[in-house]
């Protein structure tokens, strides 16, 4: 307790005092009343009782001292001076505290997030010892995907889990979104297909109710039952304890609510929330058709497994032991829909074990190698921030020299002098970190916001764990040695006594000058770092932009329209559809109207292996498909360079026919214009290929992204698809008018065709934007950090020259005084400057050399060492390096000799 | 003017206020002053004030501790007592002081 009761006092020496008082004077009154009562006059006795103390003061100061923790007093009172220091330039304060702000501020955001997607622990019970499967590349899969993790299918699921020796328990789950509303517009929920002992692997119990059985466990469900998530029970059902006796609709299906999970537990996503879970026979429970039920379909690729090692167990031998029993796990998993080279391929898949303690994103994959760039770029602003401030506090110095060679001359310390100073770069730092603290909570949400780009769909927690914590502290601390530390200990190192006789520092300033110069010269190199990182975003993000998707996106709304209700019988969905088309047409303002199975870009696909019809050795290419409705390349704007569209007659009973693009032209039907052509689609084994002959060419367009390669496209009637007409098509809309007033339309006429009938509101524009977010957000980005860069660095590239001018003013005035002109004056000014800014950019170079390779991936249309970003970057910063010294150098220019000499 | 040299031994102090107080039970500053004195005869003189300093560094190490009380002239006091830590120092300190001044006569008796 006592080294305690020590530091509290050092803040409270009023109370120390009063009591030290009170004490001591007791002493001297009992002993002058015993003096008293020995006969001795008053005065007399009090002065004899003190004089027998032995120096009341110096015995309180030596008691008082026992009290008292020393070196933290002394802290306290660096501290509170140079708090005095800062109130005394606010000017400088103000800019310190808020470059260092923007700084760590912006640091914290980033590590916030990657905090959020790759180092916090799921909250569940020991989540270290949690592991995920993972592929070995090159992994051959075929199928049909429906998940937003790396997945697996039941039957494989299934092998693993009777085959493995490595864990207490292993669970999977499948990610879907679940229709809550029975029609109308869509309301939807996020939900989990789970195994029946998903919550049991992962130690999560129920706040209420129950979690799933093993019974729950079969493909059909006896009665449907569903878990909710705290949230999801406090946001549809307020929160009331009789949700247990409730019932919920999810895509049109009824299931009991049986348990709620606990707040902190949000599923194994960490950018996600599951609303709802439901044991796998839900996913037969819902499916439309009986051919859709993916428990029974081996090609269907939508569990993630999770599981828990078993004591003694470590990953790397887990994973081995997965490696070693692949072979067996594929082999009893392989789908009859396969053809033999398939099955050939898919026999040498292996797979391995990955950590899972931080649970599993898809978001991680795409985000976590830009948000490490990002971080290392922000580190580099910070950086250079800390150079500037080294600069100021350089120049502080310079003007307090007299006053730190007094303080030396009259007995403090070197080590008492540059505490003193430190503790004002710690105060400044503390400032910077507490308001990049505030700031990052803006931003590191602002950035989410982004990401998510309005779907409202990612739920990262961003709230400050020990991890941000101590990531913040730590940058403060370490900002304030690197800002601080040179300068204090320069300044410490003052001759006192060519200090307080020169006045002006010409001993000590020679030195700090070269600290000064190494300042700007690395600032300048750490610019054109962020420069070029800069313009090689830019440049790909507008290299992506000019890429022609092949339509116009603008102006485009998408009604997905959902009819898979059993109300709606299959025969009757072409009619629903044509009918809702007929009415959106008749919309003032509306160009053109058509449905199509797979929006682009909607991030879904279809691919088969074609040949064309010219024999058996004609050779076998993947094309990308879709099936459309007549009119969707008028409403897409996207050329046709041949033949015909479809029309409502290209039906069943009619002939197969297909309208292919230019890519399918090429790569398939070996040139030339291919209408009136034939060509084969593969089909799974046992069936008959389907033969289509072309009718139309179109012009290429993209079918996922921007940034692929324009793919072979073969088109398909919707009336002709080979399972019948499909339960949920979107309907894409070309309007002069608001979108809100087509909304409207869709929605009034939905209820009257059909009170089942679901809608879900897309903007193409908005889809192809998602399609870019990474490539946005590290161009916006990584612009700004640049931007604040360059002028961080012009900014110290003045405040040196200004210097350097200043500190020649008399050599300058002598130089004008014997008849030099402007032209030399300017000269002698550049001339330093383009040295400095010459060496900086060298080193730049070098540096940006080195590390652009890192950004590859994420670059389109460019490589790294791109000499034209390179020369550009160095071009602008050189010319922002100039205007920098142009100031100071005028300064020179208009110097009048007379003054500077008269100064001497 | 030589003065006597019978100032307390530096060390020496930690002794004689822990054997007092143990001795005595509680008591303040002045009377343990004044009880040294007595007790001695007067041979060991304290710097008054100097035993505050000692009073309080054994507070922080913990061998004493404190309440402020009344006196009977109804003047507040602070009054000492020694702690069981203060007592186990008490004995350390007693055995330490009992071989130095054995050691020291027989220097002077046998050398």
């Amino acid at each position: 307790m006592s080294w305690l009761a020590r530091i509290l006092n050092v803040v409270r020496p009023a109370t120390l005092d009063r009591r030290l008082n009170a004490e001591l004077s007791f002493h001297i009154e009992e002993r002058t009343d015993e003096l008293v009562a020995a006969g001795m006059p008053e005065p007399e006795a009090r002065h004899e009782a003190l004089r027998r103390f032995g120096g009341y003061t110096l015995q309180k100061e030596r008691t008082q001292d026992m009290n008292i923790s020393r070196a933290l007093e002394a802290f306290l009172a660096d501290l509170r001076y140079g708090l005095r220091q800062l109130r005394l330039a606010p000017g400088f304060t103000a800019v310190a505290v808020l470059s260092l702000g923007l700084g760590i501020g912006a640091n914290t955001a980033i590590f916030q997030l990657i905090d959020a997607l790759r180092l916090r622990a799921l909250p569940v019970r020991e989540p270290s010892r949690l592991i995920s499967v993972d592929t070995i590349p090159p992994f051959h899969t075929s199928g049909w995907y429906m998940a937003r993790n790396r997945a697996f299918t039941f039957a494989q699921f299934q092998q693993i889990s009777q085959r493995q020796q490595a864990f207490e328990g292993i669970m999977a789950f499948g990610t879907d979104r679940f229709n809550l509303a029975r029609g109308g517009e869509s309301r939807y929920a996020e939900g989990l297909y789970v195994t029946a002992n998903y919550f049991d692997v992962l130690g999560v119990t129920p706040l209420l109710g129950r979690t799933f059985t093993p019974e729950e466990g079969g493909r059909d469900c006896a009665t449907p039952t569903a878990v909710i998530s705290y949230s999801f029970w406090q946001r549809e059902f307020g929160g009331v304890a009789s949700v247990l006796d409730r019932t919920i609709s999810l895509n049109g299906q009824t299931f009991h609510i049986v348990g709620v999970t606990p707040p902190s537990f949000f599923g194994v996503e960490p950018a996600r929330r599951f609303d709802v879970a439901m044991p796998l026979c839900g996913d037969t429970a819902i499916a439309s058709e009986k051919t859709r039920i993916r428990l029974d379909r081996k090609d269907a690729w939508w569990l993630t497994p999770i599981a828990r090692l078993k004591p003694g167990w470590t990953l790397e031998r887990a994973s081995a032991h997965l490696t070693e029993i692949s072979p067996a796990v594929f082999a009893n998993s392989v789908s009859e829909s396969w053809r033999p080279e398939t099955v050939k391929n898919y026999l040498t898949n292996k797979v391995r074990a990955i950590s899972a303690s931080a649970g599993v994103s898809r978001l991680r994959a795409d985000y976590e190698n830009p948000l490490w760039i990002l971080l290392a770029t922000t580190a580099l602003v910070l950086l250079i921030a800390c150079a500037n401030l080294a600069n100021l506090l350089l120049a502080r110095a310079s003007v307090r020299q007299r006053e730190i060679a007094v303080r030396q001359a009259i007995g403090a310390s070197r080590r008492r002098v540059v505490g003193q100073l430190l503790a004002e770069s710690l105060l400044l730092a503390a400032f910077g970190a507490a308001l990049g603290a505030l700031l990052s909570q803006f931003l590191s949400r602002a950035l989410v916001t982004f990401i998510d780009n309005g779907a409202g769909r990612l739920h990262l927690s961003l709230g400050v764990d020990w991890h941000v914590f101590w990531f913040t502290a730590g940058l403060a601390l370490l900002t304030c040695l690197i800002f601080g530390l040179a300068p204090a200990i320069g300044a410490s190192r003052t001759d006192a006594v060519t200090a307080m006789r020169a006045g002006r520092g010409a001993a000590a300033s020679s030195e700090r000058g070269h600290l000064r110069r190494l300042l700007v010269v690395s600032q300048i190199a750490l610019s054109l770092v962020l420069l070029v990182g800069a313009l090689l975003f830019g440049r790909s993000l507008y290299n992506i932009l000019q890429t022609q998707s092949g339509m116009n996106t603008e102006g485009v709304l998408i009604a997905g329209i959902d009819a898979s209700v059993r109300t709606i019988p299959p025969e009757r969905r072409q009619a629903v559809y044509d009918q809702l088309i007929e009415r959106i047409q008749s919309q003032p303002g509306v160009v053109s109207v058509a449905a199509v199975m797979l929006h682009p870009f909607s991030g879904a696909g279809w691919n088969q292996d074609v040949q064309a019809n010219t024999g058996p050795n004609a050779k076998k290419v993947i094309s990308w498909m879709n099936a459309i409705g007549p009119g969707y390349f008028k409403t897409m704007d996207t050329r046709m360079l041949a033949g015909r569209d479809f029309t409502p007659a290209d039906d069943t009973k009619a002939p197969l026919v297909s309208i292919v693009n230019e890519s399918f032209a090429r790569q398939i039907m070996d040139g030339g214009n291919p209408v009136g052509r034939t060509f084969r689609v593969q089909q799974r084994p046992g069936t008959p290929d389907r033969i289509y002959q072309i009718v139309g060419l179109v012009a290429d367009t993209s079918y996922y992204t921007l940034r692929d390669d324009k793919p072979p496209i073969a088109y398909f009637p919707l009336r002709q698809e080979q399972d019948g007409v499909p339960d949920s098509v979107s309907i894409m809309v070309r309007t002069n008018g608001p979108f809100a007033d087509v909304m409207a339309l869709v929605r009034r006429h939905m209820t009257e065709i059909h009170p089942q009938l679901l809608v879900d509101f897309r903007f193409l524009s908005r889809e192809v934007q998602s399609t870019m977010l990474r490539e946005r957000l590290m161009a916006n980005l990584s612009g700004g950090f640049g931007v604040l860069a360059i002028l961080l660095s012009a900014l110290g590239l003045y405040g040196v020259m200004s210097y350097a001018v200043a500190r020649r003013r008399s050599e300058i005035g002598v130089r004008v005084a014997m008849g030099a002109s402007a032209r030399d004056i300017l000269a002698l000014v550049f001339k330093e400057a383009s040295l400095l800014v010459a060496i900086g950019l060298g080193l730049g170079l070098a540096a940006s050399y080195g590390v652009s390779r890192f950004a590859e991936s994420l670059l389109f249309g460019l490589k790294p060492n791109d000499a034209f970003t390179l020369g550009a970057a160095c071009a602008l910063l050189a010319a922002i390096a100039f205007f920098a010294t142009l100031v100071p150098a005028r300064r020179a220019l208009q110097m009048d000799p007379a003054v500077a000499l008269r100064e001497e | 003017m030589a003065k006597p040299k019978n100032d307390i031994l530096q060390g020496t102090l930690t002794l004689l206020v822990l054997q007092v107080l143990q001795a005595r039970g509680p008591l303040h500053g002045y009377a343990l002053c004044s009880h040294i004195q007595s007790i001695s005869a007067d041979l060991l003189r304290v710097e008054e004030g100097s035993l505050y300093p000692a009073l309080h560094r054994m507070e922080q190490e913990g061998w004493l501790n404190s309440t402020w009380n009344v006196t009977e002239k109804g003047r507040t006091a602070k009054f000492y007592g020694v702690t069981p830590r203060g007592a186990a120092q008490l004995d350390l300190e007693r055995e330490s002081w009992l071989r130095l001044t054995r050691g020291v006569s027989r220097v002077l008796r046998y050398s």
